[in-house]
C-alpha cells in the first residue's frame, strides 16, 4: 500500500471513530477543497445576508425592533468573521476569499438573492431562513473538521435567538390588524419555496453529497434536512392562522411527515446561475462597499508604516551618537 | 430631585432639554446604523453597529424620560416616530448624511468629545434620573471617543487621499460645531437650577481636546469660519432631516395605531 493510501485509510478510520480533524492533521486535498468551498460559501452567505435585512434597519417600526434588528445584522457580520477565520485554518487568505466573492467566482446562499419588500419579510426571514440555517448548522456543529464544528456551535446559539426574534415579529403581526395579517401572509408566500431550496438540490441530484457524508462533513442528506425543517415549520405557520402556499401539502400519518408538492428546481438553478431577482444588486452593494473602503485600508497600512518608522527613529539616533 | 419632586415651573424647559439630548442620540444613531453592511472592513461594520446601538439606547432612555417629564403619556417611540421635522431638537450636525468614512469619523469624534464632557458634567445634575442616564452613557461615549480618535489620527496622517478626505470632512463639519454649545433661555434656566452644566466651561475643554487630537492628526481647523449653523435646537433643520424621518417613520405613519 502506498504512503498516500495508508494516510487516507488512517484518515477515514479517524473519521469513522468520530475524531475531529484539526488544521495541522493530514487530510486529503479534496477534503480540504470541499471544506474551503463550503465554509467560504457559508461566510459569504453571512456577509451578503446582511444586505436584505439591513435594508430595514432604517425603517424598523419602533426603537426596540430597530435595535434588535441592528444587533442581529451585526451578529451576522460576526459570524462572517468567525467563518472566514475558520476557513483561513485551511491555508487560504480571507481577502482572497472576498475577492472570489466580488469577482463572482464564489457562491453564497441563494436565499439572499430575493428582495425584502415589507417589514413582515424581516420577521419571516428570522423565522424561516434562520430556522433553516439552524437545521443545517446543528448538523454542521458535529462536522468532522474541528474549527468548522466549533464555529458552528457558537453561531447556532445566536441563530436560535434570531429565530425566536423573527417568530415573535410574526406573532405580533398575526395578532395585529387585517393589513398586518395580509402583509405576513404575503411574506410567507414569497419566502416559503426559496427557503425550502436552501437545503440544496434533491439527494439524487446533489453531486457532492456522497463524499461529504463519507467524510462526515455532512451527517444528513439535503432531503432529510429539508423534511425536518418542513415538519417543524408547517405546524408553526398553521398555529398563527396563516397558510402555506402549497395546494398539495398534506400530513402523512404513517411517517409523521408533512409532504409537499414539487419544488421548482428550474428556479433554483436559474438563481444559482446569477439570474435571481437581486443577484446583481447584492454583488454590486458588496463591491461598492469594498471599493469605497479601499482608501481607508490603504490609510491604515500607511499609518502603521509611519508609526513603525517613528518608533525606530530614536533608536537610530542613539546608535549614531 | 426626581420626577415626583420636580418643580412644575421647570418641566417645560427640562422637557425641551431632554428632547435635545435624546434627538441628538437618536438621529446620530440612525445615521451610524446606515453603515451596517457597507463599512470598509468587516470589523468596522461591527464597530459602527455598536456605536449606533449605544446611541439608540441613549435615545430610548432620554426620550422615555422626556415623555415622563412632559407628563402627557408620550413614550419614547411616540416621540421618535410621531413628530415632524420642526418638532425635532437635535443639532444639525447629527442629521447630515453619513458621507464617506472620513465624514462619519470626524463627526463622531467632534460629537463624542462633546458628549463625553457633557455626560461627565451631567452626572452631577441635581435631577437624579438624568444623572443616572449620563453615568451609563458616559462609559459608552468614552469608547466612541477612543474609537474615533484612533481613526482620525490614522486617516489624517495616513495617505494623501485619506488626509484630503479627512480635512474636507473637518472643513464641512466645523460650521456645525457652534450649535453644540449654544446657550438660550431654556439652558440658562436649567443651568441656574443645577440641572444642566455651564456650557462656557464645557466649550473651553472641548476646544482644547479637539485641537490636541487634530494637531496629532495633522489636520487644521478652518480659520474664522464666516458662519456657524444654528437653528436645530429650535426645530429649524437642514433639508436632510425630512428625508431621514420619512424613512424612519414610514411604518408608524402608514399604519397609524398598529402594534409592531
Amino acid at each position: 500500500m502506498g504512503n498516500e493510501a495508508k494516510l487516507l485509510e488512517t484518515f477515514q478510520k479517524r473519521i469513522n471513530a468520530g475524531e475531529k480533524i484539526e488544521p495541522r492533521d493530514w487530510m486529503p486535498e479534496r477534503y480540504r477543497r470541499q471544506l474551503i468551498r463550503m465554509m467560504s460559501q457559508h461566510a459569504h452567505s453571512e456577509i451578503v445576508g446582511m444586505l436584505p435585512e439591513g435594508n430595514w434597519i432604517t425603517r424598523a417600526p419602533n426603537l426596540r425592533r430597530k435595535m434588535a434588528l441592528l444587533a442581529k445584522v451585526q451578529d451576522e457580520a460576526g459570524h462572517g468573521l468567525y467563518l472566514y477565520s475558520a476557513t483561513e485554518t485551511l491555508g487560504v487568505d480571507r481577502y482572497q476569499l472576498i475577492q472570489d466573492l466580488l469577482e463572482g467566482r464564489a457562491k453564497y446562499s441563494n436565499i439572499f438573492n430575493y428582495p425584502t419588500l415589507t417589514w413582515a419579510d424581516v420577521g419571516v426571514i428570522g423565522w424561516f431562513v434562520d430556522g433553516a440555517a439552524i437545521v443545517n448548522q446543528t448538523m454542521l456543529a458535529k462536522t468532522s473538521y474541528g474549527p468548522y464544528a466549533r464555529a458552528m456551535i457558537r453561531i447556532c446559539k445566536e441563530e436560535a435567538f434570531h429565530k425566536r426574534q423573527g417568530y415573535e415579529i410574526c406573532v405580533t403581526l398575526a395578532r395585529g390588524t387585517p393589513e398586518q395579517r395580509r402583509m405576513l401572509q404575503d411574506a410567507i408566500n414569497r419566502w416559503w419555496w426559496p427557503t425550502l431550496m436552501m437545503f440544496g438540490p434533491p439527494d439524487d441530484q446533489s453531486p457532492n453529497s456522497a463524499e461529504l457524508l463519507r467524510w462526515k462533513v455532512k451527517r444528513k442528506t439535503n432531503d432529510e434536512l429539508r423534511q425536518h425543517f418542513i415538519n417543524i415549520t408547517v405546524p408553526q405557520v398553521l398555529a398563527l392562522g396563516m397558510t402555506i402556499p402549497d395546494p398539495e401539502l398534506r400530513y402523512d400519518e404513517k411517517t409523521g411527515n408533512w409532504l409537499i408538492g414539487p419544488i421548482d428546481w428550474d428556479e433554483f438553478w436559474r438563481v444559482i446561475r446569477g439570474h435571481g431577482p437581486c443577484n446583481r444588486e447584492r454583488l454590486r452593494a458588496r463591491r461598492k462597499a469594498h471599493e469605497e473602503g479601499a482608501w481607508v485600508r490603504e490609510a491604515v497600512q500607511a499609518y502603521a508604516r509611519k508609526r513603525q518608522q517613528r518608533a525606530a527613529q530614536p533608536v537610530a539616533a542613539i546608535s549614531q551618537e | 430631585m426626581n420626577l415626583e419632586t420636580l418643580d412644575t415651573a421647570i418641566r417645560p424647559a427640562l422637557f425641551e432639554y431632554l428632547l435635545r439630548l435624546g434627538d441628538d442620540a437618536l438621529i446620530l444613531g440612525h445615521r451610524l446604523s446606515e453603515w451596517c453592511g457597507h463599512g470598509p472592513y468587516l470589523e468596522e461594520d461591527i464597530a459602527l453597529a455598536n456605536l449606533a446601538l449605544d446611541c439608540l439606547g441613549h435615545a430610548e432612555a432620554l426620550l422615555t424620560l422626556a415623555g415622563q417629564v412632559e407628563g402627557e403619556g408620550r413614550t419614547a417611540d411616540d416621540l421618535a416616530f410621531l413628530r415632524d421635522a420642526y418638532e425635532f431638537r437635535n443639532a444639525q450636525m447629527v442629521e447630515l448624511p453619513r458621507g464617506d468614512f472620513a465624514f462619519t469619523i470626524v463627526r463622531q469624534f467632534l460629537f463624542a468629545t462633546y458628549a463625553c464632557l457633557l455626560y461627565e458634567a451631567l452626572q452631577q445634575s441635581v435631577f437624579e434620573p438624568l444623572a443616572g442616564i449620563a453615568a451609563k452613557a458616559l462609559k459608552e461615549m468614552r469608547y466612541h471617543l477612543r474609537h474615533s480618535r484612533e481613526w482620525i489620527r490614522c486617516l489624517g496622517d495616513g495617505t494623501e487621499e485619506s488626509h484630503r478626505r479627512t480635512q474636507n470632512a473637518l472643513d464641512e463639519l466645523w460650521m456645525y460645531t457652534g450649535e453644540l454649545f449654544e446657550v438660550d433661555d431654556t439652558l440658562q434656566t436649567l443651568t441656574q437650577a443645577h440641572i444642566a452644566p455651564d456650557m462656557t466651561a464645557l466649550y473651553s475643554a472641548w476646544n482644547a481636546q479637539v485641537m490636541t487630537t487634530l494637531q496629532e492628526a495633522t489636520l487644521t481647523v478652518p480659520e474664522n469660519p464666516p458662519y456657524m449653523a444654528t437653528g436645530g435646537r429650535r426645530g429649524h433643520h437642514t433639508e436632510h432631516l425630512g428625508y431621514l424621518l420619512a424613512e424612519m417613520q414610514f411604518l408608524q405613519r402608514a399604519y397609524p395605531g398598529a402594534k409592531w
